[in-house]
């Protein structure tokens, strides 16, 4: 017996065959986790958010019409939900980090510098991005991972898409300061925060 | 034009999508500083695209968790379904039914007439 492809299953699932839906959530679900880790950097808040996601995705099938693929269509509900999540985390747990701020990790072991004797890209990576606030850690993963539009990320991030770019831009020099630092950042990098703050401020 | 007023432009410039202006590409043109930092964004956007097919296991419990979550919805939706359907059938039958009588109606007073011409 052929294996479904993921469009029939979401044929199947939209005229209400619920085996199909589920068939769907198995072959997608550890995907859509992996995103809600990167954009939330928690496992307990990426299960909260993958679970939400896919009870958003179950009521809105119907609506889904296939111009994009399902994959695309999921990471932006998971990107949304994750924005909901962290947005309500924030309010009740503690004030967002400012996008700004300069990012310093109490865990030696998360430090990217500390990690690079280990020479694993993707824990380097992973690391690098945990440390970077929620709000410039999300546009990066999802432009420079997953390859969403920035109109896409400003949707489902609820911000302009210029506002979008100017995060992106951000996220990745902080990257790429934590990764691959040149001698002179050190003496730069209080310098640029206030030109960004300046930058911020005139958006 | 200073190497940290490029930097920003450098980030944004990574992937080509936004070119750089005249000014800034003539300085990092000159300025071996900037084409380093161009080629460690580059390689940071190319080391970041790696990470789309690479996994995070999720808890082994996440999929039940998720399913029993959607399966409840999934039951009222099959409900709400059926009683639709029902309700459809029951608008062609009531609809049929009427349809019946009035052809019923109508050829019952066309017979009274032709009785009454007759």
């Amino acid at each position: 017996m052929s294996v479904p492809e993921i469009e029939q299953l979401v044929e199947s699932a939209k005229s209400g065959d619920a085996q199909a839906f589920e068939e769907l959530v198995k072959r997608t679900y550890t995907d859509a986790y992996t995103l809600a880790y990167r954009l939330t950097g928690d496992e307990e808040d990426a299960r909260d958010v993958v679970q939400e996601a896919y009870l958003r995705v179950h009521k809105g099938l119907s609506l889904f019409r296939g111009d994009a693929q399902f994959s695309t269509w999921m990471h932006r509900i998971t990107a949304n939900c994750a924005n909901t999540f962290l947005g309500r985390r924030g309010k009740h747990r503690h004030a967002d980090l400012d996008e700004t701020t300069s990012v310093v990790d109490p865990h030696p072991s998360h430090d990217p510098e500390h990690r690079a004797d280990v020479g694993d890209l993707r824990v380097q990576l992973t690391d690098a991005l945990r440390v970077l606030p929620p709000k410039l850690r999300a546009v990066v993963v999802l432009r420079d991972i997953y390859d969403l539009s920035h109109i896409a990320i400003a949707d489902e991030l609820g911000i302009t898409e210029s506002a979008a770019k100017v995060r992106l831009h951000r996220a990745r020099k902080h990257l790429r300061e934590l990764l691959y630092p040149l001698k002179a950042d050190e003496n730069m990098s209080s310098e640029t925060e206030e030109q960004d703050q300046e930058a911020a401020r005139a958006m | 034009m200073r190497c940290d007023q490029i930097s920003l432009l450098l980030a944004a410039n990574a992937d080509e999508s936004e070119a750089l202006l005249p000014e800034p590409a003539q300085h990092v043109a000159q300025c071996l500083r900037c084409q380093a930092e161009a080629v460690q964004y580059r390689r940071l956007l190319r080391d970041l695209g790696s990470m789309r097919h690479q996994l995070v296991a999720p808890d082994a419990r996440l999929l039940d968790e998720i399913l029993a979550g959607v399966r409840p919805l999934a039951e009222v939706t099959r409900l709400h379904r059926k009683a639709r359907r029902k309700a459809v059938i029951g608008g062609f039958a009531a609809a049929a039914t009427a349809g019946a009588a009035g052809a019923i109606v109508i050829a019952t007073r066309l017979a009274a007439r032709q009785n009454i011409a007759s």
